[in-house]
């Protein structure tokens, strides 16, 4: 296992404690982000503190979309569909007077329980095969709010009770930081599991299983539990980030978790780059701040509503094809390859080997190769690129 | 009784489609090993195209035509341009490429013709044939349905088994090596098998357009039934998915009519995952090797 980057050239200025000891990096991480969090919710206006609650919820899911994907080589189409079973849990238990934590938990828990035999039919699944699985998923589960139209609203969907904030925080402390700070926490724990998660012997089993099947399996490893383990924690962020969602909209309907939604998640992964946690972040940011600047941008060219209304789907096709073709890393790849060129150029010696953490490759990573390579020229660059440089 | 007989003749019908959609599949899967997921959208986009056709005063016929025409244009180009330079790359990377072109098509087709679906006209009669005393749910258009679809079914077998050009493809599909050595353009025949392939989606976009009505998402459906009926046919073989086709139209009449339509895409999955867990080489799959 090579060392993480940062832990092996910032030298001196970080104690040896926090250097060695991945939890207590990561709760330093945790306390340094909530702190910023904070503190930036709090010079937020209304409207400013519902887009940081939005990007908290999209960072939950987009984490485990880029941890299924940077861990096990798949990609999942029907994370948008989880998202809608954690909003409906929670939305359902508010309105019977659950409390926000609570029903959180019990959100991201039922999502869990639905993951698990996904994640069972996935862990057997390959490529095309689980993308084909998950997008049925995804189209066909929205509609069983049509089904049960007294239960789950129907096309209306349900108005979910908002959370009050706390009275110690004051009788004019503002609803939307509140969920903010909500929508916040939740992001900060996903951080925090997925973090420790990738650094322990789980994370190092499941890239196993990714990077080499067969030498896992003869190493002991059980392939399919630990894909389904992937799946299924994947699944519960998901139903996290949907639980947030609903804690935060206060409204959920069938049309909120569309085909769609799970279309600009996965655009969200892959521009961050596939299977790194800061690459949900930028994904987290751009989900948020898109359909703001196509909006904008239509407003000044003077663009039909139709036009301004499809502008962010067809800026989500773009980046998922520009991606593929052009830049398969993400936004965070790159920053690492400007980076490693910069360090390089300094003389750190960082460029010497490529300090790549394995699971931060931050390609789109898959095991197989394709049975037969119909084009049988040599591999593009992009396709070097892609294959999974750790072994 | 006649709610059985209606819903199997119904089953028939939307089968022929299913089957349609998934011969258009199984013809990428054969030749470039690619799950093309913009599929869907690439019939929207071609019935799209009829329908301004039809509406701007043309015939039924020449929209059909254009659409057919239009659908061959399109598979071309989108081989040529995108889909070459993920040919042999993991196969991760071209379903996310695929997903990418349904994004941007159906944001470019709402963006052309709005997001409110249209009706699209049915080339025969809507209404059912009458025998004895009772009206079925079959219609002379069904009928058109079925044949239509059944002509290019036997037509695509006739081009890949008796002509050369259809040996040609099969040999750059399965060893393009060797087709190389021989002679044959090989990247000239993918791009050909992709285009045959866009024409048999534009065809069931046609024929599907005057039940579903014509929006940039009222294709989703049939094209994950499309996939559903490839993968019961073992994706590989054309004989299997048009039976997964009618045998899928059938199995999910069935849950429509009397559990209701809301069910039809979780029918569609859970079946899917019974062929995959059961039968991962599909029903009817010539290679024994494939790993789903």
């Amino acid at each position: 296992m090579s060392a993480l980057p940062g832990a092996t050239r910032s030298g001196t200025l970080v104690p040896r404690a926090i250097r060695s000891s991945t939890l207590l990096r990561s709760l330093l991480l945790v306390v340094v982000a909530g702190l910023v969090l904070l503190v930036v919710s709090d010079q937020l206006s209304a409207y400013r503190d519902l887009q940081l609650a939005a990007g908290a919820y999209y960072f939950c899911v987009l984490a485990g979309l880029t941890v299924l994907a940077g861990s096990s080589g798949q990609i999942s189409l029907g994370h948008g569909a989880l998202m809608a079973v954690g909003a409906y849990t929670v939305g359902k238990l508010a309105n019977v007077g659950w409390a926000v934590v609570p029903e959180l938990a019990a959100g991201t828990a039922a999502t869990l329980i639905i993951g698990i035999p996904l994640g069972i039919a996935a862990s057997r699944l390959r490529g095309p095969y689980l993308a084909g699985a998950t997008l049925a998923f995804a189209v066909g589960l929205p509609a069983l709010a049509d089904r049960f139209p007294t239960f789950l609203g129907g096309e209306n969907g349900l108005t979910i009770n908002p959370p009050t904030p706390p009275a110690s925080l004051g009788a004019n402390f503002p609803l939307e930081r509140w969920e903010a700070w909500i929508a916040c926490a939740g992001a900060v724990i996903v951080l925090f599991v997925f973090y420790n998660l990738g650094r322990s012997g789980v994370g190092r089993a499941l890239r196993a299983v990714r990077d080499d099947e067969i030498a896992a399996s003869l190493g002991g490893l059980r392939i399919g539990r630990w894909q389904t383990l992937a799946f299924s924690l994947s699944a519960a962020a998901a139903g996290l980030g949907g639980g947030l969602l609903a804690v935060v909209t206060q409204t959920i309907a069938p049309g909120a978790f569309p085909l769609q939604l799970s279309l600009s998640l996965l655009a969200g992964v892959v521009i961050g780059g596939l299977g790194s946690l800061m690459g949900a972040v930028w994904g987290a940011i751009l989900l948020v701040f898109l359909p703001n600047w196509t909006n904008d941008a239509a407003n000044s060219f003077s663009l039909s509503s139709n036009v301004s209304h499809n502008l962010p789907l067809a800026v989500y096709g773009v980046v998922l094809i520009g991606a593929m073709l052009v830049w398969p890393s993400g936004i965070q790849g790159a920053l690492r390859a400007i980076w490693r060129r910069a360090a390089t150029a300094l003389g750190t010696g960082g460029g010497q080997t490529p300090a790549r953490t394995p699971g931060d490759g931050g390609t789109a990573i898959t095991v197989d190769a394709p049975p037969r390579t119909p084009a049988a020229e040599e591999p593009t660059p992009e396709a070097g690129a892609q294959a999974p440089s750790e072994r | 009784m006649t709610k059985f007989i209606d819903l199997t003749l119904n089953g028939i019908s939307t089968g022929a489609i299913y089957a349609a959609v998934a011969l258009a599949l199984v013809l990428i899967w054969r030749s470039t090993r690619i799950v093309n997921f913009a599929q869907g959208a690439m019939l929207m986009f071609t019935t799209f195209i009829a329908s301004g056709v039809i509406d701007g005063g043309g015939s039924y016929v020449l929209g059909f035509a254009v659409a057919l025409a239009s659908g061959f244009v399109l598979g071309a180009v989108v081989e040529r341009v995108l889909v070459r330079p993920v040919e042999g790359a993991p196969q991760l990377n071209a379903v996310i490429l695929t997903l990418g072109l349904y994004t941007l098509l159906v944001a470019l087709a709402g963006m052309i013709w709005g997001n409110t679906p249209r009706s699209f006209p049915a080339a025969f009669s809507l209404r059912g044939y009458r025998v004895g005393g009772t009206t079925l749910l079959f219609t002379p258009n069904d009928t058109f349905t079925v044949l239509v679809v059944l002509a290019v079914a036997a037509l695509l077998a006739l081009l890949f088994r008796r002509t050369t050009l259809g040996l040609r493809m099969r040999a750059a599909a399965f060893a393009p090596e060797v087709a190389r050595l021989l002679g044959v353009r090989v990247g000239r025949m993918l791009t050909l098998g992709w285009a045959l392939a866009a024409v048999t989606g534009a065809l069931a976009g046609v024929l599907v357009a005057p039940s579903v009505f014509v929006g940039p998402n009222n294709f989703d459906p049939i094209l994950i039934s499309g996939f559903v009926a490839a993968v019961i046919g073992g994706l590989d073989s054309p004989p299997g998915a048009v039976i997964g086709g009618l045998l899928l139209g059938l199995a999910l009449s069935y849950v429509s009519g009397y559990e209701g339509s809301a069910l039809v895409p979780l029918a569609a999955l859970v079946i899917l995952m019974i062929v995959l867990m059961i039968r991962p080489t599909g029903l009817f799959a010539a290679t024994r090797e494939r790993r789903v």
